[in-house]
This record gives C-alpha cells, sequence and structure tokens, in this order.
C-alpha cells in the first residue's frame, strides 16, 4: 500500500484550517453535547488509498449506539451520560519504556500531523458493523515525538477513569481504568489510527472524545477511548476484557471468522442499519496489509 | 375484596387485556411501517420479543399467587389469554431468531440448538411451551381431564426456569442486572407455590419415640 498523495482539489485551504483552530479552542465545551447541530467541523485530507469504499453508516447511528461502559452497559448509554465528559484541558502523558517521560496537551497534539480521513471497517465482537469516516493520524506519529528504549515491546492505551464525569467508573464493571494494548509492532502499523474526529467533525463525546485509537483489523474493544495516557511496557499487558473474561476476549483479538466466541459465531456480521448478515472477512478485510504481523502464530491459540 | 365481575364486565376487561397484551406487538408494528428499528434492527427484534415473552410469562405465573393473596378468584379467568399471548411472543421471538440469524437454513438452525447452550435452553424452553397452547382450549381440557391437563401445565415451571438460564448465560458478566431481576421474581413465584405445596401436604403424624418398625423373616408362630 503507498501513501496517497491527495489531488489539489482536496487539499484543505489555509482557511479551513485557521478557522478550525478557532473553532476548536471556543468549540470545545460544545463538541459533543448531542447533535449534529453542536458539532464542531474538524476539517481533514480524504487518504482515498486507505479507505474503503463502502457507504459510511449514518453520523446518528454512530452517535447513538455503542459501547462507553464508563457512562454505562447498554448500547445508549454513552449518548445518555457521555456529555458529562470534559475534553478541555485534556493531556495525554507518555510513560514507561520511554527515556523521558512527556505529557502534551490535545491542542498541541492536534497540530502534530496532517489530519487524515480514512473510512474504515469498523467490527465489534459483538457481532455487529459499521463503515466509518475517521479523522486523526498514525499512531506512529506519536514515536517520532518519545524515545522509547528497548524495552519496549507493548503498548498499553489507558482511558480516563473519573467518576465526577463517568458515573459507571464507580460500578465494578470491569477493573477500571479501561487499559487496552497493542504489541509495539501493531502499534506502529500504518493503519493504527490515533484518531480525533469522525465524520468532518470533531469526535463526539460518546465516541471516545477527544482522542481515541482506531485498530481496524481488530475488534472494536481494542479501541481505547478518552485515552489520557500511554505507557511503554516490556510484558504483554493485561487488558480490560481479557481480565474480565479470559476465556471470550483474548489480548490479540483480531477479527477472525473462524474463531467463535463462546457464545456466538463470529463467521458473519450485521452491519447497523441492516437486517441480512454478511459474511466477516479475516483481519475485518485488512488481511493484505496486517496477516504478516502473525506469520508463524497460531491464531487460533492467540485469539 | 370479594366482587366478582359479571360476564359482561368480565368480557370488556378481556378486551382490555388484550389491547394492552397487543401493544409490544404494536411497537413493532410501528417500526415496520416506519421503517425505524434503530441502529441495530435485529438485536431490537430479537430482544424486544425475548423481554415479552419473559414479561408475560411472570404475569401468568403471578395469577395465581394473586388470586389466593387477594381472594379475586376470576383473577383465573385471565390467566389462558395472558399464556397464550407469552408463546405469542415467543414464537415471534423464535422466527426472529430462524429468520434473522439463519434465513430458515435448518441445518444452521441444528447445529446453533444444539452447539450453544443458550439457545439450547431457549428453544427447549419454546418447545415446551407448543403443547401447553395447544392444549389451551376448554375442548383439550375436557378431553385430557382436569386431572391431566393440570400435570401437563405444570410444564410452565420448567419452562420459566429453562427461560432464567436462557437470559443469564447468553449476556455478558458485565450486563447480568436483568437476568438476575427476572431470576429473583421466577424464584420468588416458584418458591411462592413450593411454600403452598409443602403447607397444603398432607400432615404426617410424627411421634419422637417411636422405634422403627421390625420385620420378621419367618412368619412368627
Amino acid at each position: 500500500m503507498r501513501i496517497p498523495v491527495p489531488p489539489s482539489s482536496e487539499i484543505t485551504p489555509p482557511e479551513s484550517f485557521l478557522r478550525r483552530r478557532l473553532l476548536l479552542a471556543g468549540g470545545a465545551t460544545l463538541g459533543g453535547i448531542g447533535g449534529p447541530a453542536l458539532a464542531t467541523p474538524l476539517p481533514s485530507t480524504r487518504a482515498a488509498a486507505w479507505s474503503i469504499d463502502d457507504k459510511p453508516t449514518p453520523f446518528s447511528t454512530m452517535t447513538s449506539y455503542g459501547n462507553f461502559y464508563e457512562f454505562g452497559p447498554d448500547k445508549d448509554s454513552p449518548a445518555k451520560h457521555a456529555h458529562r465528559l470534559r475534553t478541555r484541558p485534556w493531556t495525554l502523558t507518555v510513560d514507561g519504556a520511554v527515556k523521558t517521560e512527556k505529557t502534551f496537551a490535545i491542542d498541541d497534539l492536534l497540530k502534530w500531523a496532517p489530519l487524515e480521513e480514512r473510512i474504515y471497517r469498523f467490527r465489534c465482537v459483538e457481532g455487529w458493523s459499521a463503515v466509518v469516516p475517521w479523522i486523526g493520524f498514525p499512531f506512529a506519529e506519536l514515536l517520532k515525538r518519545v524515545e522509547i528504549t528497548g524495552n519496549a515491546k507493548y503498548v498499553e492505551f489507558w482511558s480516563l477513569a473519573d467518576p465526577g464525569q463517568m458515573p459507571y467508573v464507580r460500578v465494578p464493571l470491569l477493573d477500571w481504568p479501561y487499559v487496552e494494548a497493542l504489541r509495539l509492532d501493531e502499534a506502529k502499523h500504518p493503519l493504527t489510527l490515533l484518531a480525533l474526529g469522525m465524520y468532518g467533525e470533531v469526535m463526539p463525546k460518546q465516541n471516545g472524545a477527544p482522542l481515541r485509537l482506531i485498530v481496524p483489523w481488530k475488534y472494536g474493544f481494542k479501541g481505547a477511548k478518552s485515552i489520557v495516557r500511554v505507557r511503554f511496557v516490556e510484558k504483554q499487558p493485561a487488558t480490560a476484557w481479557t481480565k474480565a473474561a479470559p476465556d471470550e476476549y483474548g489480548f490479540y483479538s483480531n477479527v477472525n471468522p473462524d474463531v467463535p466466541h463462546k457464545r456466538w459465531s463470529q463467521s458473519h456480521e450485521r452491519r447497523l442499519g441492516e437486517f441480512r448478515k454478511r459474511p466477516t472477512l479475516p483481519f475485518n478485510g485488512y488481511a493484505e496489509q496486517v496477516a504478516g504481523l502473525y506469520a508463524g502464530m497460531d491464531l487460533r491459540q492467540n485469539f | 375484596m370479594d366482587h366478582t365481575p359479571d360476564s359482561r364486565q368480565l368480557g370488556r376487561i378481556k378486551a382490555v387485556l388484550f389491547a394492552l397484551c397487543l401493544l409490544p406487538a404494536g411497537r413493532l408494528g410501528w417500526a415496520a411501517w416506519s421503517g425505524d428499528f434503530g441502529p441495530n434492527p435485529v438485536e431490537f427484534v430479537q430482544r424486544w420479543t425475548g423481554t415479552w415473552t419473559f414479561n408475560l410469562l411472570l404475569l401468568t405465573l403471578c395469577v395465581t399467587p394473586l388470586r389466593s393473596l387477594t381472594g379475586l378468584h376470576w383473577l383465573a379467568r385471565l390467566r389462558r389469554m395472558l399464556g397464550l399471548f407469552c408463546f405469542f411472543y415467543a414464537t415471534l421471538h423464535f422466527l426472529a431468531f430462524v429468520g434473522f440469524d439463519h434465513e430458515f437454513a435448518v441445518d444452521a438452525i441444528a447445529r446453533d440448538i444444539l452447539k450453544r447452550p443458550f439457545v439450547t435452553v431457549g428453544f427447549a424452553a419454546f418447545v415446551l411451551l407448543v403443547p401447553l397452547a395447544a392444549t389451551s382450549s376448554n375442548r383439550a381440557i375436557r378431553w385430557l381431564g382436569g386431572r391431566r391437563w393440570q400435570d401437563l401445565h405444570r410444564a410452565v415451571y420448567p419452562v420459566a426456569i429453562l427461560g432464567c438460564l436462557h437470559y443469564l448465560w447468553l449476556v455478558k458478566a458485565t450486563a447480568l442486572l436483568w437476568p438476575i431481576a427476572y431470576s429473583a421474581a421466577v424464584a420468588l413465584l416458584l418458591g411462592w407455590r413450593v411454600r403452598e405445596w409443602r403447607r397444603k401436604a398432607i400432615p404426617v403424624p410424627r411421634f419422637p419415640d417411636a422405634k422403627p418398625l421390625k420385620f420378621f423373616s419367618r412368619r412368627p408362630d
């Protein structure tokens, strides 16, 4: 896969960029309160080579249906409660196996790299799926800004766990804070996205504002939301869902139609809004790009 | 509280109850008409029909305790309708499973029933409901005889227990609240019956100083 060169028609004019900065500065308090009317635009450039051609799932579907257990266990809990999340000020701390620990303000982080729009498949471990135009840049951009040591073999992504903003952090549904993790080479893969927005807008709160991870060839829960900390570690970490049910959710959790979940088959999926199932693709359709990461591994064992 | 509605009043009560029991189906009809089944249509239909099957099962099981506690014996005359609506929603639930999950492919349905414990118990509960629905008419009661009919219809108790297992096993560990609440309701309703049976059982006299009976291997002289 090549790094795409956008046609000049797709390059965002500087006025838009400047307007974006203004909106981000002033609109942060509005972002994600509710429907599209209050959403804040986040200009970006379509990365066609990294995108699929399928029609995106409606924005209203993606903002009203999802899992974000810090705001409650139901599919509509995030939409109901995420308005309590305060996304400014927001910092990201990078520590663990790094030469020097660093903390970045979210508004500086936004300027790290040109924002790309990538239309990815999204597959939830529960059997539903979606097509989402995410906005962000590869996680690899972070690695340009910190110096990791030789001990860094895995990367942990820590979600915020503030009971004042997230009512269900008081309830021991999961072992809070929500920590997800990737192997370092998975994190470095150009498909792995630090997402700051979707559908041309700043990331809605119920979808993991202001900063979340998207790993399109893995089940959705691997993409930690509302990230406050990235920690590099040497040993494979215990992650939130693996701790909760080790026989149901493995560390890798690559989308795999041949490895059923304990309670249902993963061979098919249902796109949100659709009645009929469609076959699930190995690595969620990204096998060409990522299968090499797992050469020689037994993916039934390492599910 | 000994007011018993006459047959006209009872007819009206039944008509109202019938309309109320149809409301959940009406919600599905509305979704079909407007095309708005929410973000995950199949999940919505399956949960909705499953939840209402269970709600009506609980209501059916409430009739006898309510009758006993309030003395309103005419409540028993509403039980058949509640039970049949339970079966109606169970059938919709089963159709949603075979239709949406497996597009009516018999081998895939059979595999799912055999392989997944929550499907196995759910299917077993549905199968047990079929003879109850089939023998709900007055003619069937006469044909079976009251006693045998009642014995057969006690199958609703295992159905309730299977329903609890179905619900408990299908959710993830973090979503056990509702399945536990429904199971607690079933435990309460069945527990009340167990207590009643014990209370009404013919008492066996006990003699604390009784010696065990002696049997002789040979006939005594």
